[in-house]
């Protein structure tokens, strides 16, 4: 059995004493209050800023306990926060691809959509904020198999019900598809939930590249996949787009 | 990149926002600078014009460099901004003598009383249309000319001009002196069937002629940058609320739109004709594009996402304004708990400046939960309150609601909204219909656009919420509301309390 790691002890006694104090720190109160050099200090106290667990008062220069520490202990993202970051973002989406955009998070086995914007084209559309789609036969269901491993349960203890002709049946087959869906950055759905309706999904990675939620475009099978039942690269791109800016705007914080 | 584009400013009362819109309406970049807000003494609320000039000539450039574009990308501006925000400046040099005052400013009130004492009401209201409150740009002029040093000597001798934001920005971009129908509309100075300024009402209020900007239609080429955008034509102006209904495209009689910001508003296009409210409605300008202007009716409430930050802030209920939704959904109803937000009394429809804020119905079963859906409820029933009293007004029932600002990404709040008011309530791709209107204007004056039908189909549904509420709940939730609001009236019982 090793040791302790120094570094981490004291990165963590930066953290109990910036917690302590009502009050910013600076670095040589830092370093004096911890018996540290100033150089050792500053390390740590610079890689803790990195991660987001301190944050520098830009004006003082004096450190504090960093809003990244305090979503810990929230277990993750609200969803509504999740929401309200995306929308801009997803209604974008939606206007340069002419498709319905989707937000779904891992929720109990499944897949809950957060968020829904419509297809605009006109067309009758119910509003599908809540619903609840299988894992298995959605493109966001995939997207976080394949990207939100801790988020979601392993392809062997999912019920591969067949939704349609062309759902996934089968646990090698699955994981083809999200060994596939890792090595692109994003998932498909070629109508194994609903028939005729396909989609993409990205995934959408908060602080420390954690993949807290998956953005989906949605239609008809033959808008999103070519002939070849590739999906058409000009979608692909706005997609990946989309989720590089959500995903910057959760990272930025609140 | 081949295609040009409009650009928009949003001067708004907490930041200004440059934003640019293609032919589709969709937007391609935004910039956006906060402005200090300066709070002298309770009640009093400053912008510092200049500094707000600063911030334009800094987020047009950032606009444009996001999106990879010089100004020759630009075919037109528009500007929507804050409505009744009040700023004189000197001609020559360029300076305001003074902070502005803002709309949320009430150290009018005297004025305002004693125009009222005076028995000038009726004709006020008669010509402009509207009934003296300190929410209107006159009488905060009339304060500045008596307060400021050298205002009025200044003002009749010609070197001292007077405007509301989108003229102070008109004036710096082209040098051209001029103010557009919808923001003049709620200045309590302006005719509301000539579109002039009305000698009598200026009389009355001790305005002299020559400080005022020339009325303008909304959408025509007021003059051409000199600087920030040089070479393109400013060719719109809106006051905000107006900009989005023209945004929200509700070009037709009996359209109506609701911005969710801070406050809310709901506009609705009453046609040519200008209707009277006997229902606690104010009749404005909606827009004027060619000759005939458009009319609309408004319903403010003061009170709607300020009343989310205050349970964020204030209470410290939740951690961000989103996660209101979350401590919602975590509770089936509002457990017999309503909060009537008064904060600064009730507006639209009820207009009782002595109401204060209320929470009934406590019992040892209310949780944070049901606080949480009181809070939405309130800005659900005010909603509701301003529909009833345009429908009572107008005569054309609101058949759907158009909705857009910052609470639509609230879907519970939204769907309770289509609960309370029985109609489906839609919200556009894309929520920025302020700025649109704004490059709307600003677009159809320059050719850009060529009519209203392009731009209605440029409006798409991105969100529906149907009613789903049973009727009789509705009734009994709807008396529940009524009695708790009869409960904050006339807690403020003298202005000394204040």
């Amino acid at each position: 059995m090793p040791g302790s790691i120094q570094s981490i002890e004291r990165a963590a006694a930066v953290l109990r004493l910036l917690g302590s104090t009502g009050r910013p720190l600076g670095l040589n109160e830092l370093a004096a209050a911890l018996d540290l050099p100033r150089p050792t200090a500053h390390g740590i106290v610079r890689t803790l800023r990195e991660v987001g667990f301190v944050e520098q008062d830009p004006a003082s220069a004096r450190y504090r306990l960093g809003s990244a520490l305090r979503e810990l202990g929230r277990g993750g993202w609200d969803w509504h926060d999740l929401r309200a970051r995306a929308m801009n973002w997803a209604d974008s989406l939606a206007g340069s691809t002419g498709l319905a955009v989707h937000l779904g998070v891992a929720d109990g086995g499944a897949v809950r959509l957060v968020h829904h914007v419509f297809r605009p084209d006109g067309s009758p559309q119910r509003i599908r904020t809540g619903e609840e789609q299988p894992l298995h036969a959605t493109a966001l269901g995939k997207c976080l198999l394949a990207f939100a491993p801790i988020a979601t349960p392993p392809a062997r203890d999912l019920d591969l019900q067949p939704w349609t002709g062309r759902t996934c049946v089968t646990v090698a087959a699955l994981e083809a598809q999200l060994a596939l869906a890792r090595r692109r950055g994003w998932a498909t759905d070629t109508g194994e939930y609903e028939s005729g309706v396909g989609g993409a999904a990205a995934p959408l990675r908060a602080s420390g590249g954690i993949v807290v939620a998956a953005l989906g475009v949605v239609g008809p099978v033959e808008d999103l996949y070519g002939l070849g039942g590739e999906l058409r690269p000009w979608l692909a791109e706005q997609l990946v787009a989309a989720a590089r800016e959500i995903s910057a705007a959760l990272v930025a914080g609140p | 990149m081949s295609e040009r584009v409009v650009a928009a400013i949003d001067q708004g009362t907490t930041s200004t926002r440059c934003l640019l819109f293609n032919r589709a309406g969709r937007m391609l970049a935004v910039a956006q600078r906060e402005h200090r807000q300066h709070y002298p003494r309770p009640g009093l609320v400053e912008h510092d014009a200049a500094e707000i000039w600063r911030n334009v000539t800094r987020v047009v450039p950032a606009a444009l460099k996001s999106a990879g574009l010089t100004p020759d990308d630009i075919v037109a501006l528009g500007i929507a901004n804050q409505r009744e925000t009040t700023v004189i400046w000197n001609r020559h040099t360029g300076a305001p003598l003074a902070r502005a005052i803002t709309w949320q400013d009430t150290r009018t009130d005297g004025i305002v009383a004693r125009l009222v004492e005076d028995g000038h009401a009726p004709l006020i209201k008669e010509i402009c249309g509207l009934s003296p409150a300190t929410y209107f740009a006159g009488p905060r002029l009339r304060w500045l000319l008596d307060h400021v040093p050298g205002a009025r000597e200044g003002a009749e001798a010609g070197d001292v001009l007077f405007g509301t934001m989108e003229s102070w920005l008109i004036w710096r971009l082209t040098g051209r002196h001029v103010t557009d129908v919808t923001n003049a509309s709620r200045t309590m100075l302006m005719d509301v069937r000539t579109l002039e300024w009305s000698d009598e009402l200026l009389a009355i209020l001790r305005v002299p002629r020559r400080m005022l900007p020339e009325i303008r239609p909304n959408a025509e080429v007021y003059g051409t940058c000199s600087t920030v955008l040089p070479g393109v034509p400013v060719a719109g102006a809106l006051g905000d609320q107006q900009a989005a209904l023209v945004g929200q495209v509700c070009f037709s009689p009996g359209e109506v739109k609701c911005t969710y910001g801070t406050g809310a508003f709901l506009l609705m296009n009453t046609g040519t004709r200008l209707a009277e409210s006997t229902h606690g409605l104010i009749p404005t300008v909606g827009y004027l594009f060619d000759d005939k202007p458009v009319y609309a009716l408004e319903g403010a409430i003061a009170v709607t996402g300020s009343l989310v930050q205050w349970f964020r802030d204030s209470l410290g209920m939740i951690g961000t304004a989103a996660q209101i939704e979350t401590l919602a959904s975590s509770v089936p109803d509002n457990g017999g708990c309503y909060i009537v937000p008064a904060f600064s009394g009730l507006y639209s429809p009820r207009w009782h400046p002595e109401a204060r804020g209320v929470m009934v119905g406590l019992t040892s079963f209310i949780n944070r939960g049901h606080l949480a859906r009181a809070v939405l409820e309130a800005t659900g029933w005010q909603t509701r309150e301003v529909v009833d009293a345009m429908n009572a007004d107008s005569g054309v029932p609101v058949t759907r609601l158009k909705v857009d600002g910052g609470m639509t990404a609230n879907h519970l709040l939204m769907q309770f909204v289509a609960d309370v008011l029985d109609v489906p309530v839609e919200r556009p791709l894309g929520s920025e219909a302020v700025s649109l209107g704004a490059a709307y204007a600003a677009g159809l004056a320059v050719g850009y656009w060529p009519d209203l039908e392009v731009l209605r189909s440029n409006w798409h549904r991105a969100a529906a919420w149907e009613p789903a509420m049973d009727d009789e709940l509705r009734r009994r939730e709807h008396e529940n509301w009524g009695r708790a609001v009869n409960r904050s009236y006339g807690w403020v019982q003298s202005p000394a309390e204040e």
